[in-house]
């Protein structure tokens, strides 16, 4: 039983890492992609083929695995952000696509018994699950300020920006293209990092495991937590993984079939969308329209009443 | 002297021809009118001019320089902002973020003017750079005396205020050159004439104002010069009171009498 919630623990962490690259591209930017499976796979070959054929350490294939996620990225946001809404969606369901066939030709059995990380001469071995906790969480702790601090940034006020109407975004002397593929490149890199982080722990990689699913998952954290919010795509990842563990959970694997959590992930979008299209947490209001310090924010956010931002 | 002429300038839509061979000059320090019936080619010609479109042939020179064909973010960076016939706010940001929007190119430089760094720095100190804009903001938000909305939803606003929003955001980016494309549509009497007030201050500021309006009252009120187009073709310019006069507008607006 343990076991198992340590299990959600470490997944919900990593989709956790994979939403904070979706949120950045859905939420921020307001770009419907579905290739998040691919970021993944590719994070996850690349940690596989540098510790295993090259003999990198953990460390090192990390920055590998961001930046061959990113680059990749990049090469496919330049022809396709161009695309708007439902295009964009069913082209970058197809880049997800290709790159899990591309993996599986290139290595179909995948990757066995990949070097384990190690950390100071501490090992990572994958029976002690709480080292893998600790590391996932605090990876997923450093995207989320690095994230947050985006948001709130030049950047992300550009990102928002092209969310709400890019046409308007254009005459503010905004590069539309500029932020959209800045947003793309920048989730896909996370998602590269989620997949060493998952291959250090599995230290194996298969191509099996990065289909369609995986992406729809993902999108669907983002949206159950709320678009746009940091700490809601977290709390949304938890959720996910519940559900994808509860039968193991509670013991009714006999009844209730592997495919069912499909069926309620379909399910908890539609009523999602229908009830609260907004998240469970809703979207994050930036607030950069308010002139409080950090620190009175802080204490604002603890002294209830003042939660309005007035005038300086 | 002229902030902006084009010359030759046509767009054609497939076989129609929405612009036609347009020679558009606007007088620095003025307001200019852009009138003509619907369907006259005056957005088109507004968007060939600040990049939102590309003209088929021809050429604009902005300030000196050719801007024809240059991408929208380019143009506005060079001084030309302008508003929607349709209003295009940021609905589900509040009045200030808008207008905070408007400043996007003009804070945060950084001493050495390089954009990894100017990134880096605004990435982070994103906190004391929002502080600022939000001050230069305010400041404009007050010059349009919209401050007490400070932290409404832009989409909440009454029609008049978000129109004035627009032109606020579009002014924070403190352009040479303000298109405002139907300043005027579906507001009532009063807030009409709280418009032409607002574009009587920002021609005191030193901007230049080219507006398309069927608004008659108000373009004969508040405009310097008047440009008419009818069928993507430029028919008459001069001061409203010439074009009041005109044969070819007064034709235009009202048809030919019937010769005998």
């Amino acid at each position: 039983m343990l076991n198992f919630f340590q299990l959600i623990l470490i997944y919900a962490g990593i989709y956790a890492l994979m939403a904070i690259g979706q949120n950045c591209i859905t939420g921020y930017t307001g770009m419907l992609s579905l290739c998040h499976a691919g970021f993944l796979c590719i994070g996850s070959y690349a940690t596989a083929i540098m510790c295993k054929t090259f003999g990198f350490s953990f460390w090192l294939s990390l920055p590998v695995a961001a930046i061959a996620s990113g680059l990749v990225g990049l090469l496919i946001g330049i022809p396709t952000l161009r695309l708007k809404g439902d295009y964009l969606c069913i082209a970058t369901l197809g880049l997800g696509e290709i790159i899990r066939n591309v993996a599986t030709n290139l290595n179909p059995v995948g990757y066995n018994s990949v070097p384990r990380a190690n950390l100071f001469g501490y090992e990572f071995a994958s029976r002690n699950k709480l080292s893998f906790i600790i590391l996932i969480w605090a990876f997923v702790l450093v995207f989320y300020i690095l994230f947050q601090q985006l948001a709130h940034s030049r950047l992300g006020r550009a990102m928002i920006a092209v969310r709400e109407d890019e046409v308007a975004a254009q005459s503010n002397g905004i590069n539309v293209t500029k932020y959209k593929i800045s947003s793309f490149v920048l989730g896909a890199a996370v998602g590269g990092i989620a997949g060493c982080l998952q291959t250090a722990y599995t230290l194996t990689v298969q191509p099996g495991s990065f289909t369609f699913m995986v992406s729809v998952m993902v999108l669907c954290t983002v949206v159950l937590g709320g678009m746009g919010n940091g700490k809601a795509v977290i709390l949304g990842a938890f959720i996910i993984q519940f559900i994808s563990y509860f039968p193991q959970l509670t013991g009714l694997t006999n009844i209730i079939p592997a495919q069912a959590k499909q069926i309620i992930y379909g399910l908890l979008l539609i009523v999602m969308m229908l009830w609260r299209p907004q998240g469970l947490l809703g979207r994050d209001k930036f607030r950069y329209g308010d002139p409080r310090t950090r620190k009175e924010r802080l204490v604002s956010f603890f002294v209830r009443g003042k939660a309005k931002g007035g005038r300086a | 002297m002229r902030i902006l002429e084009t010359e030759h300038l046509t767009r054609e839509f497939g076989g129609v021809i929405a612009v036609n061979d347009v020679d558009f000059h606007v007088e620095k320090g003025l307001v200019t009118g852009l009138i003509g019936p619907n369907g006259a080619g005056k957005t088109t010609l507004f968007n060939q001019i600040t990049g939102l479109d590309k003209p088929t042939s021809g050429s604009i020179i902005f300030d000196g320089k050719d801007i024809t064909g240059l991408p929208a973010w380019k143009i506005s960076r060079l001084g030309i902002a302008r508003t929607f016939q349709n209003i295009r706010l940021y609905k589900e940001l509040t009045v200030v973020e808008n207008v905070m929007m408007g400043l996007h190119f003009r804070v945060g430089q950084d001493p050495f003017h390089h954009r990894f760094t100017q990134a880096l720095k605004s990435y982070l100190f994103a906190s004391k750079e929002n502080r600022e804009v939000y001050r230069h903001a305010m400041e404009w938000l007050d010059f349009f005396e919209l401050g007490e909305h400070a932290q409404d939803f832009a989409g909440s606003l009454p029609y008049g205020k978000q129109r004035e929003l627009e032109i606020a955001r579009a002014l924070a980016s403190e352009p040479k050159l303000l298109f405002l494309d139907e300043p005027a549509a579906g507001m009532n009497p009063a807030e009409t004439a709280h418009l032409m007030d607002v574009v009587r201050k920002i021609r005191s500021l030193g901007v230049t104002v080219v507006l398309i309006e069927h608004d008659m009252k108000l373009v004969m009120n508040i405009c310097d010069n008047i440009t008419v187009l009818n069928f993507g073709m430029k028919i008459a310019e001069g001061t409203p009171n010439e074009i009041k006069h005109d044969k070819d507008v007064i034709e235009a607006y009202l048809g030919r009498e019937e010769e005998e």
